[in-house]
């Protein structure tokens, strides 16, 4: 099994009939993704690349089942699309845009949080490249090609870091069970520690790598759920040993604002967690080799 | 008081209440740090009123920061803010025109300001290798990896997606806008991006201009061929890696033997 998404996943679009989100989704339903409908309100009745389109996420999910979620919506209007789709009975959410307001996406969590843990959507993202299954489904807007299908989960902050990481692991003929990008913002819908459980649990995953950078307590988390709970070998890369103390580099999310937040302190208590740490970002394939070879 | 020190060394003395998002925060809490802190009686009003003050104003500024430091009581027992900063969330400046309009031009650097104007993510580092890069992760990585390979950056810079021939040129030119600037590195791995829109964006400036600078372009993803085959046709004394490694080592020779 792969985790969020494989071949039979019905997936919705929403912002389908904009400029960016039309492309996208049709590289989805190229790449083989079941994608049953659109979402652009005021278009409704009409068909968008051999879908149909209706207003609302609920429509939508009423009736096509809709499962799953990718949100194509200008950054002001985002916030309200994520909560749509969580509304609406959808079980797993990506959104992609970049942009949007840190206030909005405390608004979105705490939303989406407000149902019971069994009912709750999982979001990831936003600012990521989205999630791919690779030769079963892609939600997402990463170049499809550059991923092989296999045993290693790969969950990245960059997108297109995890575009190298991926193809420097194909380069050495090692495949993927399922890519997640998380995204780049301080507030994301999942945390490294949300989709490492789930590729934990995941019977065709052996192993994972986890690609992060600097800022925010994300990667010490993922260190301490892998020194409790993690069986399956895990190895990790972290972007920005070069960044300086104080900036925004590029992501909102990526500054070091406090001790523990640089790459240099991330690396060593990755490594203390019995972690192996990449060396360099050329060295993610490899380093990726070596913890499979030592299984 | 130097609060970081204070978070290190003795986190017990910092006190926090946690505030639901969707009711904000409540007078008992602004009462509960009041109290924590200590003060006389007549002092606590006045403090639990500033408390929930700065909170309304970092809500309603989207601020990413709001901090008073020193806050002081004086033997009247008033309570004042000697010194304040704030950040704002740079995402939400369209609806908050009152704070964009507090943006002083003359306190940035002026490359990050003609940076923002093209859309494009500047940081002035103080190295030699100029940096051109899509993705801020990839950036990072590929700065970490000039390091590596014996060079010292002199920029980060995120070109975005959707990178036209003309974001390409107008990121040279920004990246040679700085002196210090002795060699460049182009590295794109294109999802939404195509590669051959950056050679064009490339093989446009060099037609234009001349760079007396090595330049080393690593192309990966979508339409790769397509790209390398504009730079090679070009005829343009243009140095080409394969992986980033590749790139990150070429340049920091080139810019070696340059010197």
């Amino acid at each position: 099994m792969s985790i969020f998404i494989d071949e039979k996943t019905p997936v919705l679009v929403q912002g389908i009939t904009g400029r960016i989100g039309s492309f996208h989704a049709k590289e989805m339903i190229d790449y083989g993704t079941n994608v049953v409908a659109g979402v652009t309100p005021g278009k409704g009745g009409m068909t968008h690349l051999g879908k149909p389109v209706f207003n609302t996420v609920q429509e939508a999910v009423e009736a096509t089942g809709a499962e799953a979620s990718i949100v194509f919506v200008p950054p002001a209007y985002a916030g309200d699309g994520i909560m749509e789709a969580a509304e609406s009975g959808i079980k797993y959410c990506v959104s992609i845009t970049d942009g949007i307001p840190t206030h909005d996406m405390i608004r979105v969590k705490r939303y989406i949080n407000s149902a019971k843990p069994e009912e709750r959507m999982i979001l990831t993202g936003p600012n990521c490249a989205g999630t791919i299954s690779p030769g079963r489904a892609m939600m997402g807007i990463m170049p499809g090609h550059i991923y092989m299908q296999g045993k290693v989960g790969l969950i990245g902050r960059s997108g297109t870091l995890g575009y190298e990481a991926a193809s420097q692991m194909k380069e050495l003929g090692i495949g993927i069970s399922t890519a997640v990008g998380i995204g780049g913002d301080p507030i994301n819908g999942s945390s490294f520690v949300e989709i490492l459980k789930h590729f934990e649990s995941d019977d065709e995953t052996q192993a994972v790598l986890i690609i992060g950078e600097i800022g925010g307590p994300q990667e010490a988390e993922a260190a301490e759920y892998f020194q409790k709970n993690m069986k399956k070998p895990m190895a990790a890369y972290i972007a920005g040993l070069t960044a300086p103390t104080g900036r925004q580099m590029g992501h909102a999310g990526a500054i070091v604002n406090s001790s523990g937040e640089s790459a240099a302190d991330k690396v060593e208590i990755l490594k203390d967690a019995g972690i192996m740490v990449s060396p360099t970002p050329s060295d993610m394939g490899s380093t990726v080799k070596k913890l499979l070879k030592g299984m | 008081m130097d609060i970081e020190k204070v978070a290190e060394e003795t986190p017990e003395k910092i006190a926090k209440i946690v505030i639901d998002p969707a009711v904000g925060m409540q007078a008992f809490q602004s009462r509960q740090l009041a109290f924590t802190l200590d003060l006389p009686n007549e002092a606590v009003g006045v403090a639990s009123r500033a408390v929930m003050k700065c909170y309304r104003a970092f809500r309603d500024t989207d601020a990413n920061l709001l901090e008073i430091n020193p806050l002081v009581l004086t033997s009247d027992n008033r309570i004042l803010a000697i010194d304040a900063k704030m950040t704002f969330d740079t995402n939400a400046l369209y609806r908050r025109p009152e704070i964009f309009e507090f943006r002083d031009k003359t306190q940035e650097d002026p490359r990050e300001t003609i940076a923002a104007e093209h859309d494009l993510s500047y940081i002035g580092l103080d190295g030699n290798i100029g940096c051109i890069i899509n993705g801020a992760g990839l950036a990072m990585a590929t700065m970490d990896m000039i390091q590596h390979a014996g060079g010292e950056p002199a920029n980060f810079l995120d070109i975005g997606g959707g990178a036209s021939s003309e974001r390409v040129a107008t990121s040279i030119e920004l990246v040679l806008s700085d002196k210090n600037v002795e060699a460049i590195l182009i590295n794109i791995f294109a999802g939404i991006n195509r590669c051959d829109w950056v050679a064009q964006g490339i093989v446009d400036l060099l037609n234009k201009r001349d760079i007396n600078v090595p330049l080393v372009v690593r192309l990966s993803g979508t339409n790769v061929e397509k790209g390398q085959k504009i730079l090679k046709d070009s005829g343009k004394k243009v140095i080409t890696a394969e992986t980033l490694a590749d790139a990150a080592h070429k340049v920091v020779d080139a810019w070696k033997s340059n010197r």
